[in-house]
C-alpha cells in the first residue's frame, strides 16, 4: 500500500493551486530562499563544478557495480550485528517493518525525514495496525498534524505560511498557554521540541531515511539541521532504516565527497548541521544505540531503471535543488504533481515508479527551460530524460486525440514544403483579415490557449519566404514587354 | 550600416539562413535584420525552401517526424558553409539535438553530426564565427533583454548579445532582475499548459516592468511573442523587439504587436 497518486490530474491539481493564496504566498519564499542561497555558496567555491563532476562519477561508477556493493554493504551490516532486508515492493517493506515492530511488541514509532517511508505509505500501515507514527523532523511533524503529503523532498512544509503553522501549532497543542508568542519561527521549532521530547523516551522504534549506505563499512548516514535523526536512531531499542538501492555508494570518501555538493545545492549550506552515521546496534562499550538494527532496501522498480535510459535518474541525492529552480515547481508547488516526488526528478521518477499512464502529464509539463539540469549537483539531463518519457507517451497513444491530431495536421504541411508556403501565406493572409485595424489579436477560436491570458500579435504580413522569393524573382517578374 | 570584424580568411562565407516558422509566418522583419547583418558581415546568404525545424513533434515524443523533417533540413542545407537561425531554440534543435536523433543512425549520424557543427544562432554566429565585435549604427533608448532559455543554456549565448548592444551607439543597455529565468513559452507547452505558463509570463512581464526599459530585446521569436502579448494584455506599454533588428537598424516597423492599424 503506498499514498494513492492524482498525478494523471495534474492540471487540475495545478489550477488549484495556482488560485491558493496560502500556498501562494509560501511559494514566494523558494526564490528568495532556496535560489538566492544556493546562489551564494556556489559563488564561494570555485571548484564546485569539479566537485560535481566527482560526485556523477562516483554515483555511475556504484550504479555500474550495484550488485557488488549492495552484497559488500550487507556483508559489513551483518558483521556489525546488524540485519539487511530487501524488498522489491513497498507491501514487502511495509510488512518488514509491521514485522520487526510486532517482534518488539512496538506502540510509538518515531520517525526522521524519510522519502521512502512516503513512497511506502508507511504512517497509515503502522496506524491500521495500532502502532502510533510520531514524525520528529519539524516539517514531518507539521504536516502530520494537518494530515497532509510533504510538498517538498527536503521541506516537507514547503507549501505553508508560519501563521498556517502558528495556526495549527494553537489548535494542536491545546494545553499550553494560549497567549504564549508564537511569532519567530525558533518558537515553533521550540514548541515542537518540547512535545516530540515525551515521544522520544517512549517510542519503542525509531524509523529514519538514509542519505547514503555506504559499502565499505557497513555504515547508513543522514544528514538533518534539527538533529532529531539522533534521538529518533539512538534512544529507541531498535533502529530502522529505510534506504532505496541508488543510495549506495562505495567508502566514507565518497560520501564526504558528495556531501560537499549536497547541502551547498540544498540549502546553501556549506554542510548540513548534523551529519549523523550509524554502523550495526549499540556494541558492549558504546554509552548508547539501539539494542537492533534493521536495513530495509526498497527496490520498487528502480532495478529495472538500471539497465535503461533512465539509469542516470538513479544518481539523484534528493537535494531539491531541481524543483527549487524550476519556473513549473515554484508556480504550482509539489502537491500538483500528485505522489511522493514533485519538481523535475518527480516528473522523470514517478512515471518509473508508478507507471507513465499515472503520470504522463508531468514530464509534459515543462517549458524545458533547462535550468534543472544547469543546477543539478551529480548532473542528471533531467530534460533529456523527461523527453524520453514524452517518446514514451507518444508511443502509447496517452496523448489526447487533440493534441495528436493537430501535431498531425501541422507535420504533413512541415513535411510538405511548397505545400507548407501555399498554405501558411494562406493562413497569414486569415490572420491578417481577421486581425485588420488591430494591434493584437485577443481572442482567436484557435487559439484559445494563447489568447485567453495574452494577446498574440497580429502577423506583419505576407511570410518571408514569399517575400525573399519575389525580391530575388523581382526583375525578372516585373519585365515581361520588350 | 558597416560592421567592424575581425580578419575573415578566404572568401565570402556562404550562408543557409534558416528563418524559423514564427519568423516567416509572424515577423518576416527578422529575417531582413538576419539578411542584413549576415551580409554586412561579409557573407552571401542564400534562402532555401524550408519549413521547420521540427521542434514541436521532438518535444511531444514524436521522433518519426523529427526525424523526418530533420533529414529535410540536412539535404536542404548541406551545402551551405553554414547555417544560421535567427533563434537560439531552432539553432539549439539543429546543432544539438539532430546529432541526438540519429545517433544510432549509423549510416546518418556522421552526416547530422556535420551538419550541427556548422550551424549556429544568429548572433552567436557574428560574434563568435565572423568575429564581429560591433555595430556602426544607433539606438537612443533604454532597452533590456531577455535571455531565452535554449540559446543560453544549450548554446551558451549570454555575454554576446550584450557585447554587441553596448556598441549600439545611445543605446543604454539595463539588466531586470532575473534575466535569464524562463518566460513561460516553451513552445507547445504554452498552450498546452496555458495557465502555468501565463503565471511565468507574469512573473516575467514583472521583471521588465520593473527594469524601467521601454523597450524589450530577446533573440526568439517565440519568447518575444510570448512577452509581448503578455505585456500587452497587462496594458503594459513597453516595446518588445528582436534584437537583430535593432543591431541591423531595421526599427522603422512598429514593435511586436504594435501599430499595425493601416
Ligand atoms: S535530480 Fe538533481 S537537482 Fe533534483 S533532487 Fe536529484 S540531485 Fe537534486
Amino acid at each position: 500500500m503506498s499514498i494513492t497518486p492524482t498525478s494523471a490530474q495534474f492540471k487540475t491539481n495545478a489550477h488549484h493551486a495556482l488560485g491558493d493564496a496560502d500556498l501562494q504566498s509560501a511559494l514566494a519564499h523558494v526564490p528568495t530562499g532556496f535560489v538566492a542561497n544556493r546562489a551564494s555558496a556556489i559563488a564561494n567555491l570555485p571548484e564546485f563544478d569539479a566537485l560535481r563532476d566527482s560526485a556523477r562519477d562516483i554515483k555511475n561508477h556504484t550504479l555500474a557495480h550495484l550488485d557488488l556493493y549492495l552484497e559488500a554493504y550487507e556483508e559489513k551490516v551483518k558483521a556489525a550485528g546488524g540485519h539487511v532486508h530487501f524488498a522489491r515492493t513497498s507491501d514487502e517493506a511495509n510488512a518488514i517493518v509491521l514485522e520487526i515492530c510486532k517482534a518488539h511488541d512496538a506502540h510509538i514509532v518515531t520517525k526522521g525525514k524519510s522519502m521512502i517511508s512516503e513512497e511506502m505509505g508507511l504512517n497509515d500501515v503502522l496506524a491500521a495496525h495500532a502502532i502510533t507514527p510520531v514524525e520528529t523532523d519539524l516539517g514531518e511533524y507539521i504536516i502530520q498534524l494537518r494530515h497532509e503529503t510533504p510538498s517538498h523532498i527536503i521541506a516537507p512544509a514547503a507549501h505553508l505560511t508560519k501563521a498556517q503553522v502558528e495556526g495549527d501549532f494553537r489548535r494542536a497543542h491545546v494545553d499550553l498557554d494560549r497567549a504564549r508568542n508564537l511569532e519567530e519561527p525558533e518558537t515553533l521549532l521550540a514548541e515542537a521540541r518540547t512535545i516530540l521530547r515525551q515521544n522520544f523516551l517512549k517510542a519503542d522504534v525509531g524509523i529514519t531515511g538514509a542519505n547514503f549506505l555506504i559499502a565499505e563499512t557497513g555504515t547508513s548516514i543522514i544528514v538533518t539541521n534539527e538533529g532529531n535523526g539522533d534521538l529518533t536512531q539512538t534512544l529507541p531499542k531498535v533502529h530502522i532504516v529505510l534506504a532505496s538501492i541508488e543510495k549506495l555508494v562505495p567508502t566514507l570518501e565518497d560520501a564526504a565527497q558528495i556531501l560537499r555538493v549536497l547541502a551547498r545545492s540544498a540549502t546553501g549550506q556549506d554542510m548540513s548541521v548534523y551529519t549523523t552515521l550509524s554502523t550495526g546496534p549499540r556494541r558492549a562499550d558504546d554509552p548508547d544505540g539501539p539494542e537492533h538494527y534493521h536495513v530495509i532496501i526498497l527496490d520498487n522498480g528502480r532495478s529495472s531503471m538500471l539497465a535503461g535510459p533512465f539509469k542516470d535518474m538513479l544518481r539523484c541525492i534528493r537535494c531539491g535543488a531541481c524543483m527549487n529552480h524550476c519556473p513549473v515547481y515554484q508556480a504550482v508547488g509539489g502537491h500538483a504533481y500528485g505522489w511522493v516526488y514533485p519538481g523535475p526528478m518527480g516528473a522523470v521518477l514517478t512515471p518509473a515508479l508508478i507507471g507513465l499512464d499515472q503520470s504522463a502529464d508531468l514530464p509534459n509539463a515543462s517549458s524545458f527551460c533547462g535550468k534543472c539540469e544547469e543546477v543539478c549537483p551529480v548532473r542528471i539531463p533531467l530534460p533529456k530524460l523527461m523527453r524520453l518519457w514524452r517518446d514514451r507517451a507518444f508511443e502509447r497513444h496517452l496523448m489526447p486525440w487533440t493534441q495528436r491530431a493537430a501535431l498531425g495536421f501541422w507535420a504533413f504541411f512541415a513535411r510538405h514544403p511548397r505545400l507548407y508556403r501555399g498554405a501558411t501565406s494562406m493562413a497569414i493572409g486569415m490572420l491578417g483579415l481577421f486581425g485588420r485595424g488591430k494591434d493584437n489579436l485577443n481572442a482567436l477560436p484557435f487559439l484559445k490557449a494563447w489568447t485567453k491570458s495574452r494577446d498574440f500579435p497580429v502577423p506583419q504580413g505576407g511570410t518571408f519566404q514569399a517575400q525573399w522569393a519575389k525580391r530575388n524573382a523581382g526583375p525578372q517578374i516585373k519585365a515581361p514587354k520588350s | 550600416m558597416t560592421i567592424s570584424t575581425g580578419p575573415l580568411s578566404g572568401s565570402r562565407p556562404r550562408v543557409g539562413l534558416f528563418v524559423t516558422c514564427l519568423v516567416d509566418l509572424i515577423r518576416p522583419s527578422v529575417g531582413f535584420a538576419a539578411v542584413k547583418l549576415l551580409q554586412d558581415a561579409g557573407c552571401t546568404v542564400e534562402v532555401p525552401l524550408q519549413t521547420c525545424c521540427g521542434q514541436p513533434a521532438y518535444n511531444s515524443g514524436d521522433r518519426a517526424t523529427a526525424q523526418a523533417l530533420a533529414r529535410k533540413i540536412i539535404g536542404t542545407f548541406e551545402v551551405f558553409d553554414y547555417v544560421v537561425a535567427p533563434s537560439g531554440s531552432c539553432a539549439g534543435m539543429m546543432a544539438k539535438h539532430f546529432p541526438e536523433l540519429f545517433k544510432d543512425d549509423p549510416d546518418y549520424a556522421a552526416k547530422a553530426d556535420r551538419f550541427a557543427a556548422k550551424t549556429y544562432e544568429l548572433i552567436s554566429f557574428l560574434t563568435d564565427v565572423l568575429a564581429v565585435t560591433s555595430v556602426d549604427t544607433s539606438f537612443l533608448r533604454k532597452v533590456t533583454y531577455h535571455d531565452s532559455c535554449s540559446g543560453l543554456r544549450e548554446l551558451g549565448i549570454e555575454a554576446q548579445p550584450r557585447q554587441l548592444l553596448k556598441s549600439v551607439r545611445g543605446l543604454d543597455l539595463v539588466e531586470m532582475e532575473e534575466a535569464t529565468v524562463c518566460c513561460g513559452f516553451g513552445g507547445t507547452f504554452a498552450v498546452k499548459y496555458e495557465e502555468i505558463s501565463s503565471v511565468i509570463a507574469d512573473k516575467k512581464a514583472m521583471n521588465i516592468e520593473a527594469s524601467g526599459a521601454p523597450v524589450l530585446l530577446a533573440g526568439d521569436l517565440g519568447c518575444l511573442m510570448n512577452m509581448a502579448g503578455k505585456l500587452a494584455r497587462r496594458g503594459s506599454r513597453v516595446e518588445v523587439r528582436h534584437i537583430a533588428e535593432v543591431l541591423a537598424d531595421i526599427t522603422d516597423t512598429p514593435p511586436i504587436g504594435r501599430g499595425q492599424k493601416p
